[in-house]
């Protein structure tokens, strides 16, 4: 089962309650609920792990919190889904303030980094669970909640293995009973914690794909977090980069990687290069000699450049930055040179066409063609 | 050089030991396990068995020994129940949360293991006579009487048996964490519907290990019963104590039923393996899925 089939069209989605595919494509379509995130801090115990964080998510919207370890985004999903309380902030849902609610009132489907499946049960019984366990009075019928779980397996490709236990299935279809077993309750939002952390990088892509289709189809609210940062910008319509407990930049892939908003979402997102340099009278000098940087609208003082590898250009002109090759590596279709410049032998890495011979010269003089200019303190 | 490399002789896996190693090593264990324990229970067989089969038997028409035996097994009907229940709770508060006085929790369950069983009666019969302030405040207006009598013999059994069920849950209940749990109240089930369909399916094999020991050790328990039982013949007495008030006769029948009812013991301990070996084998999968999780 490697290769994922397009959804069947034959089983009948609105009858279980699923939206047809194109309904999300309206935000709010069908109900699908707003997530307001008012001014959340977090601490365990003396360390704080979120710092005033504020987001709003569009219904419908399928957004990607993106950091490195500890930047507050695992907590921050908790928080959203009640597996935690904040210290203070607001949660709201649609008009529903779910800030004080508990795990169990606010209704949502959430899909663990290890599944969480419950390992003495059937597929089927792991897909049903959120609807057995309703109160009677608003438990479905026995014959309802058959339909509707074998309509999820359908959704989740995985019919035929509704009598298997979790440790007969591999990594990806547990996780796709995960997803089952969480939509299986019709939940408000979608919350997704790592999904595809802990599988190999090929079930990982295909799995990605396929999440992206199934969003599509039912229309849900949906956050996931992640650490990398090609998942998230291949997945998400936005995606909110956080840094120690704090949101640095909120946009579309585009906006985060073409318009960085932070010096850490520069160097966080794809690869950078950057130097330390000074801003005088509008010109931008390294190790005091000038370089033709635009410096318009920046203020004098310290600052950082910024640029990718491959936004360069090589060339002796007057104004460029001269740096002596420390060494070469090949890079797919490329070849990236390390380079050190000026007397602090600062560190840099460019990309050249692989067949070019810049690297066997001692010296290198390049220009960004793309850069951003970022204030520093020191 | 003759020698090639289809001359060498034939070795074994790198990463075990040498063949000679592994038979003394297994043999050293046969022969301790042979000594120390084969030969002592067959030893009670044959004894049991020395006059005959009529003698041994006859021993089941004593009315000594059946009061022995049904006190036995309210003793344990009540103490094994009481510390299932007491052994998940305590499990579940340690495993599941982080409260004040957790590791002290953890040390105190594993006291009985470390008091001597005599010491453990003799501290319920300080506490609980008929001449202390409990002891007589239960005597005089309720008619209990604890100590050298059954309730005595119920609570120092319950106090003796308590960790059993205990430590076989805490561990994998750690080793399980709280995702499952977490995953069923995120599904919408309240807190006791996640216990009875999540937690408690997960360890079922070590519950069901727990209370098996937990049985084995209250039908065997002597020292802190001796000590509050008083001893008196056909109601204070359980098995342990029968055998020993057999064994103190020197007629050869209260010997034999000595025996017999020690027979009757090891039996019971043998019955016990043979169940959890059975369940073992013809659980083996869902065993190692609890085990490795996910």
């Amino acid at each position: 089962m490697t290769v994922l089939a397009p959804y069947p069209p034959e089983a009948n989605l609105l009858r279980v309650g699923i939206p047809e595919a194109g309904a999300s494509t309206v935000a709010s379509a069908r109900g699908a609920v707003n997530v307001a995130i008012q001014n959340l801090t977090k601490s365990f115990g003396e360390t704080a792990a979120l710092h005033g964080v504020s987001l709003d998510i569009a219904g419908g919207e399928l957004i990607a919190l993106l950091g490195p370890s500890g930047s507050g985004k695992t907590t921050l999903l908790r928080l959203i889904a009640g597996l935690d309380f904040p210290n203070s902030g607001r949660i709201l849902f649609d008009d529903y303030d779910a800030s004080r609610k508990s795990v169990r009132e606010r209704n949502v489907g959430f899909v663990f980094q290890h599944y969480a499946l419950f390992r003495h049960m059937t597929v089927f019984d792991n897909i049903a669970f959120g609807l057995r366990v309703r109160p009677r009075a608003q438990r479905p019928q026995e014959m309802i909640i058959r339909e509707r779980v074998l309509t999820l397996l359908d959704l989740v490709q995985l019919s035929g293995l509704d009598k298997r236990y979790p440790s007969q299935l591999s990594g990806g279809q547990r996780q796709r009973v995960a997803l089952a077993r969480a939509l299986a309750i019709e939940p408000r939002i979608l919350l997704l914690d790592e999904p595809f952390g802990a599988l190999d990088a090929k079930v990982r892509k295909e799995l990605r794909r396929w999440l992206r289709e199934i969003h599509d189809r039912t229309g849900h609210t949906t956050v996931f977090v992640t650490h990398d940062q090609e998942e998230a910008l291949e997945l998400a319509d936005r995606v909110v980069v956080m840094n120690e407990g704090q949101i640095e930049q909120v946009g579309s892939a585009d906006d985060i990687f073409d318009r960085p908003a932070t010096p850490f979402v520069f160097d966080f997102i794809g690869d950078s290069s950057s130097l330390p340099v000074e801003i005088r009278n509008g010109q931008v000098f390294l190790d005091d000699r000038p370089i033709s940087i635009d410096a318009k609208g920046q203020p004098d003082g310290l600052a950082t450049l910024f640029f990718r590898p491959s936004h360069i250009k090589i060339g002796d002109e007057a104004g460029s930055i001269v740096g002596t090759v420390t060494g070469s590596r090949r890079v797919g279709d490329w070849r990236r040179v390390d380079l050190e410049t000026g007397l602090a032998r600062h560190r840099l890495e460019i990309d050249v066409p692989a067949g070019s011979d810049v690297a066997k010269n001692g010296r290198v003089a390049i220009k960004p063609t793309v850069s951003r200019l970022f204030a520093r303190k020191s | 050089m003759a020698e090639t490399a289809l001359d060498l002789p034939a070795v074994g896996s790198p990463v075990t030991e040498a063949r000679s190693v592994r038979f003394t090593l297994i043999a050293l264990s046969v022969i301790t396990l042979a000594l120390f324990l084969v030969v002592p229970l067959l030893a009670v067989f044959v004894q049991a068995l020395g006059l005959g089969l009529g003698p041994a038997l006859a021993t089941f028409q004593d009315p000594d020994a059946i009061a022995a035996i049904k006190l036995t097994l309210l003793v344990a009907a009540i103490a094994v129940p009481c510390n299932l229940v007491f052994g998940i709770a305590a499990a579940w508060a340690i495993a599941k949360y982080r409260f004040p006085g957790r590791a002290f929790l953890i040390s105190l369950i594993d006291l009985p293991f470390s008091v001597s069983p005599v010491v453990a009666g003799l501290v319920y019969v300080l506490l609980l006579g008929p001449f202390t302030p409990i002891g007589a405040w239960l005597l005089q207006d309720f008619g209990v009487r604890v100590i050298f009598a059954v309730p005595g013999i119920v609570l120092a059994t319950i106090f003796v048996t308590f960790p059993f069920v205990a430590r076989e849950l805490i561990p994998l209940m750690q080793d399980q964490g709280t995702g499952d749990e977490e995953a069923a109240l995120s599904l919408g089930a309240t807190g006791w519907k996640t216990f009875f369909y999540v937690t408690l399916p997960n360890v079922k094999w070590a519950l069901l290990y727990g209370v098996l020991l937990c049985n084995a050790r209250a039908m065997g328990e002597f020292g802190a019963v001796a000590v509050i039982s008083g001893k008196l013949r056909g109601e204070t007495v359980t098995m342990p104590l029968q055998i020993e008030l057999y064994y103190q006769e020197f007629r050869a029948l209260a010997q034999v039923s000595a025996f017999t009812l020690a027979a009757v013991l090891a039996g019971l301990a043998l019955v016990t393996l043979v169940i959890k070996t059975w369940l073992e084998w013809r659980y083996a999968d869902q065993l190692a899925a609890t085990r490795n999780g996910h």
